[in-house]
């Protein structure tokens, strides 16, 4: 096969590549004034990727680079979720950074270098690209962290991410070099081929550290303590976007790594299912107890992903295509209901700045009703309420976890959901029972408030607007997995 | 036609509050009061239709449960007995609508007070129309609630409330029995259709019970209940009657009759005298065929109905309260119904439920009168001469105790061949006979019923004209403006009076042939048992009379009888040839021949307690300071606290429960439950919430230790687990 021929598959990686730099330069010669053109053209080009990776070359099933490279269904799937993301991401910033002075033309480059990265991450089919999409996704976003660099609480959010990120990344590339020393290769479908009963407990060493280093990213417990701090400092836009396209990004990786490397056939299967529930289960009682002692809006959110994090983690132990789905499916919903509620905290504003307090939703009921329905529906569907849309996505990963038998597990993440139920009912009722506190200002500006309203819309109509359409596609994405 | 006797007063009940919303409070009222009389105009017509013409039937409307062999219609059933009970329940309910619209002129809501009185009315109908013991007990719960909601009517007054609840708690323990009952028969019989069960009763048919292997004849029938084999028809007989006490006020479960009369008065007459506590009555009476084959529970009806009628009047001796006194009144009567039906009269029993109809709601309405005259003023020690303000009430208030002290004339029953007098006069001297001549067959209690019976007429008259003598005789001891201006009662109050007062003189003289005389079998039809025979091999001749409704009365030597009865009512024909064989109670020189002093001592009794209650209180110098029965003697104390019923329960039941309620609520409920439960666990979580966010320390080192030590325990834990 020829470079040229290979080539055109890659397309929408090599477009994000080329625009990224583009826009870089244009961004340097021009006046710091004209930013939003800049975020305009991300915007553009990350349309351009979306629409590459649907229609183009980029939508056939290819595997290129000797195998390091790879299009299919499951990754058509997720970058096409991650450019989504990634678009919310850029709207959402809009006023909230010319706001607080941060408007630079540097964050929408970022963002683009990062979807790059997590582009060519969930592409990936051998352990070197993928740790070369994970490293340029996260150096993207340890900038973004301390994008507000006049801030002690930003520069300390990116410095502890950095300082934990790089420390994840060396687990990461210890797991892999043990991988590679035993089996001599570093493609899926070699080391799939390579493992064998001798060099079994060499491999679950590689494994785990791999998983480790992968549970970092989509911060799972035990490997979740940065989440909290660098949520909350790092700016609400920016952490609206590592609450979405990262984690997606991650959680993809994590699951084509898994089942492409260490697949059922080879009996990988249960060494690495046991971990993964493990994990599941902290993520989950981690992020259901310690949301309940949060004050800030933030922070709890942060802690819900962790939660959540773990209830994705259920559909991938499950390791079956059903599981599989209803990860991407589960993964798709979070990042909805994600994006919806930072685009409503981003509303919390307050002449003197910003609010991030729980407390400071006090009686939005009544200043605010709008808001205090869309923040409402959104609570309601983190925590699983039915015909809310966060309702089938918990569904989904706990059918998958039945019908593979792992009724622990599923036990743990009905209880877990029961106590997480409580902190989002008592924003709830904070919002609709206690005493109003002063009004949010309301100059949102569009793009903020037309993404908390669609996000709301899509939660609440979800069961008949988008839920047919998400299960068909994501059942034949992970379909290709096996 | 028929279904619309029931339904018109809940059309009126419903319609009563929009009605009183958006037209006015009177539109109410005429509206339900339209309805009810036309209900009474078709239940006056079913009665000549059914009870005079011999044309007994039932509708049936829908099947209300269906499940198996379960099965409840809403049913419209037709026979002597509902009949006569349409009748007394529209009239009286008619006469009260009436009635209220004068009494209640003053109070705000009275579309709910309408409402309710059509609400009680179309649940009481239902009771006595149902063809099954789920849709009897339907009516019966429908109006306990109905009596609740009126009892409570004035719902601003603790006492209002209190007494509702009381009501309905006592009754929830005879509703309890009553379920029993309900669930014994269908666990015995496998039905709870009325047809199927007493069906099976009288042709002593084989029955087998749901966990028995097999089966047996009814009559020898046992069961087990609460460890104990017993008969089964007397653990239903006595499991019925527990719910008939509590809803007739028998003694033990009485106390919530005297209570209920914080109700307002017309609803005092309506359900706590005319109608609803004779629920009970009609329940014993309706199940009649039970209880004649199971002596045991008859003796107890007998018994506890006797104690009853002695009871409640030694009690209502003292009372105050005018209308405490009549409620007394009521309990006891309503003692009187339940031994004649446990003596086995059960026509008798009916006899008494419909003239005391009329001569009790004329003395509530009576009563009612007096209050509102006198300013809702209800104590007797502060009236006293009223009869100058209250001419006409009082004349009625005559009549309605010369009905139910039983003024007669016994020696005119030769020339007339009924007797002559007052409606309580027929009534009640028939069931004291009744009692004597069961007492002379050798019936358990029978004489023990006719000793209390006498008593109880002597108590009967003191305290009716007592009443009288305190309420309308002597000087005024009420508050000078109440004497000077009295509320007079309008014509809508006197109206329903002078119909009442008719029915309490002469309904007893109308009645006596067709309840309890020669035309008795016919009359009844087969709604109720008739005594005949029953006491001497009476059973094997039940069997064969109803034998004889599959065949035309024409077999053997009964071919020969005249038939009154058409062929539609062949059973009615074979009582009719019954009757030639022992006649009805009281007939002197046919039947039973009486000793002359049982048929004098009614009245005798009459006699001694007027002339006791005129020597205290009329020709006394003060009429408060009676000779007899002075305060402060222990008889006085016994009587003035009701035998310390109220506390007895108090100290057994109510203080033992709340003691129980506390423990329960603060230990097991509080401590228990909600600390190991709801309260524990949220502890547990804000605990663990705690702890983890401790661990959320906020240094860089802390997070890189517990992300190493993570990756130690999964290896550890993923190294034990890959070993296996």
């Amino acid at each position: 096969m020829q470079l040229g021929d290979n080539i055109s598959f890659a397309f929408p990686e090599i477009w994000l590549a080329i625009s990224a730099m583009a826009l870089l330069m244009i961004g340097v010669f021009i006046d710091s004034k004209y930013h939003r053109f800049i975020s305009f053209g991300a915007i553009f080009s990350i349309f351009v990727a979306l629409f590459l990776v649907n229609f183009g070359t980029a939508s056939e099933n290819a595997s290129l680079f000797n195998g390091a490279f790879v299009t299919d269904g499951f990754g058509q799937f997720s970058k096409s979720v991650i450019y989504v993301a990634a678009i919310f991401a850029i709207i959402l910033s809009d006023r909230f950074m010319e706001r607080e002075r941060l408007a630079r033309f540097e964050y929408p480059v970022l963002i683009l270098l990062s979807v790059l990265g997590m582009s060519l991450m969930v592409a990936s089919t051998d352990l070197i690209s993928v740790y070369m999409g994970i490293e340029l996704q996260s150096l993207a976003l340890y900038i973004l962290a301390t994008f507000n660099r006049d801030s002690r609480r930003s520069t300390e959010a990116g410095l502890k991410y950095f300082v934990l990120g790089a420390l994840s990344s060396g687990l990461m590339l210890y797991g892999m070099s043990l991988i590679y020393g035993f089996t001599g290769a570093t493609t899926f479908e070699a080391i799939a081929a390579g493992a064998d009963e001798a060099n079994r407990i060499g491999l679950i060493f590689g494994m785990v550290f791999l998983i480790s280093g992968l549970s970092f990213k989509v911060s799972a417990a035990p490997f979740h303590m940065w989440t909290p701090d660098v949520y909350e400092g790092s700016p609400t836009p920016v952490t609206a976007f590592f609450a979405a396209a990262p984690k997606f990004a991650a959680m993809a990786i994590f699951a084509r790594v898994l089942v492409e490397a260490f697949p059922a056939a080879t009996d990988a299967l249960s060494d690495w299912q046991q971990v993964i529930v493990l994990v599941s289960i902290l993520s989950m009682v981690v992020g259901a107890f310690s949301a309940i002692a949060q004050k800030n809006i933030k922070r709890l959110m942060a802690y819900s992903s962790i939660g959540h994090m773990g209830y994705a983690l259920m559909g991938l132990a499950a390791g079956t295509s059903q599981g599989i789905s209803s990860v991407l499916v589960y993964m798709t919903i979070y990042l909805i209901m994600t994006i919806g509620t930072f685009a409503c905290i981003l509303m919390m504003r307050r002449p003197e700045g910003m609010a991030e307090n729980i407390s400071d939703l006090s009686g939005l009921s009544q200043t605010r009703p709008g808001l205090a329905i869309m923040f409402s529906a959104l609570m309601f569907s983190l925590a699983g309420i039915p015909i809310f849309l966060g309702f089938f996505a918990k569904l989904y990963v706990f059918m998958a976890a039945v019908n593979a038998g792992l009724f622990v597990l599923v036990v743990v993440g009905a209880l877990s959901s029961v106590i997480a139920t409580y902190y989002y009912l008592r924003v709830v009722k904070i919002i609709w029972m206690d005493e109003p506190a002063p009004e949010f200002e309301r100059d949102a500006g569009p793009g903020v408030k037309g993404v908390a309203i669609l996000s709301t819309v899509l939660i609440v109509a979800g069961i008949v607007v988008i839920m047919p359409f998400l299960n068909i596609a994501a059942e034949a994405a992970a379909a290709t997995l096996f | 036609m028929e279904p619309f006797v029931v339904l018109l007063p809940l059309f009126g009940a419903l319609l009563a509050m929009p009605i009183g919303r958006m037209v006015s409070a009177r539109a109410a009222e005429l509206t339900t009061i339209a309805f009810v009389l036309m209900a009474c105009l078709i239940a006056w017509v079913l009665f000549f239709d059914v009870a005079v013409g011999h044309n007994a039937r039932t509708i049936q409307l829908f099947t209300w449960i269906g499940s198996g062999n379960f099965i409840a219609d809403w049913a419209v059933k037709l026979d002597t007995m509902s009949v006569i009970m349409l009748v007394v329940i529209t009239s009286v309910s008619s006469l009260v609508h009436i009635y209220s619209v004068g009494y209640m002129h003053d109070d705000a809501s009275r579309p709910r007070f309408f409402a309710y009185l059509s609400l009680f009315t179309f649940a009481m109908l239902t009771l006595v129309t149902a063809d099954n013991f789920i849709q009897l007990f339907f009516g019966w719960e429908g109006v306990g609630l109905a009596s609740y909601l009126l009892i409570g009517f004035y719902h601003h007054k603790k006492s209002a409330n209190d007494a509702a609840i009381k009501a309905f708690v006592v009754n929830r323990v005879g509703d309890f029995g009553f379920a029993l009952g309900i669930m014994a028969i269908f666990f015995i019989f496998g039905s709870v259709g009325f047809e199927e069960v007493f069906q099976a009763v009288r042709t002593d048919a084989v029955v087998t019970p749901f966990n028995a292997a097999d089966g047996a004849p009814i009559s020898e029938l046992t069961v087990g209940f609460l460890g104990l084999e017993l008969h089964a028809l007397t653990l239903i007989g006595i499991l019925l009657f527990i719910g008939a006490m509590g809803k007739s006020a028998q003694f033990f479960l009485h106390t919530w009759l005297p209570d209920a009369m914080e109700g307002p008065t017309p609803v005092s007459a309506l359900i706590h005298a005319a109608t609803m506590v004779t629920a009970g009555v009609f329940l014993v009476c309706r199940c009649s065929i039970i209880y004649e084959n199971a002596p045991d529970a008859a003796t107890l009806v007998t018994f506890i109905g006797a104690t009853t009628a002695f009871f409640a009047a030694t009690v209502g001796l003292l009372q105050d309260d005018i209308k405490k006194v009549i409620a007394y009144s009521t309990c006891s009567q309503l003692g009187y119904m339940f031994f004649a039906a446990g003596v086995g009269s059960y026509g008798a029993a009916m006899f008494h439920l419909f003239t005391h109809a009329f001569f009790k709601a004329l003395l509530f309405l009576g009563a009612g009168s007096v209050i509102h005259a006198v300013h809702h003023e209800q104590d007797m020690k502060k009236m006293g001469g009223v009869r100058h303000i209250l001419p006409f009430t009082y004349a009625m208030m005559i009549i309605g105790t010369i009905a139910i002290t039983g003024v007669g004339f016994p020696f005119l029953y030769d020339i007339f061949h009924f007797p002559v007098g007052t409606a309580g006069f027929a009534s009640k001297d028939a069931i004291i006979e009744a009692a004597y001549a069961a007492g002379t067959e050798g019936r358990t209690g029978a004489y023990y019923a006719f000793a209390m019976g006498l008593i109880a007429a002597v108590f009967t008259s003191f305290y009716s004209w007592r009443l009288i003598f305190l309420t309308f005789h002597g000087k005024s001891r009420a508050p000078d403006h109440v004497m000077k201006h009295p509320h007079f009662p309008p014509n809508w109050m006197l109206l329903p009076l002078a119909v009442l007062a008719f029915g309490a003189l002469f309904a007893g003289m109308l009645g006596y042939k067709s309840f309890v005389g020669d035309k008795a079998a016919s009359f009844w039809g087969n709604s109720i048992y008739i005594a005949g025979d029953a006491h001497a091999g009476g059973e094997s001749h039940a069997v064969e009379a109803y034998a004889a409704e599959a065949t035309p009365p024409v077999e053997g030597d009964h071919a020969e009888t005249p038939a009154i009865a058409s062929a539609e009512d062949p059973a009615g024909a074979a009582h009719d040839e019954a009757e030639e064989h022992t006649e009805g109670y009281g007939e002197e020189g046919e039947g039973h021949h009486f000793p002359l002093w049982v048929l004098y001592a009614p009245l005798l009794a009459m006699l001694i307690g007027f002339g006791t209650a005129f020597a205290h209180y009329m020709r006394g110098s003060d009429p408060l300071r009676p000779g007899l029965l002075r305060e402060g003697g222990i008889l006085y104390s016994f009587l003035k606290n009701k035998w310390y019923v109220d506390e007895v329960y108090r100290f057994l039941f109510l203080n033992p429960s709340r003691r129980l309620g506390r423990i329960l609520w603060k230990i097991g409920d509080g401590r228990i439950i909600d600390g190991l439960g709801p309260d524990g666990l949220s502890g547990l979580a804000g605990f663990g919430s705690r702890l983890i966010v401790r661990l959320q320390s906020g240094y860089i080192y802390h997070y890189a230790f517990a992300m190493l030590v993570g990756i130690g325990v999964i290896l550890l834990i993923v190294r034990l687990g890959g070993a296996q």
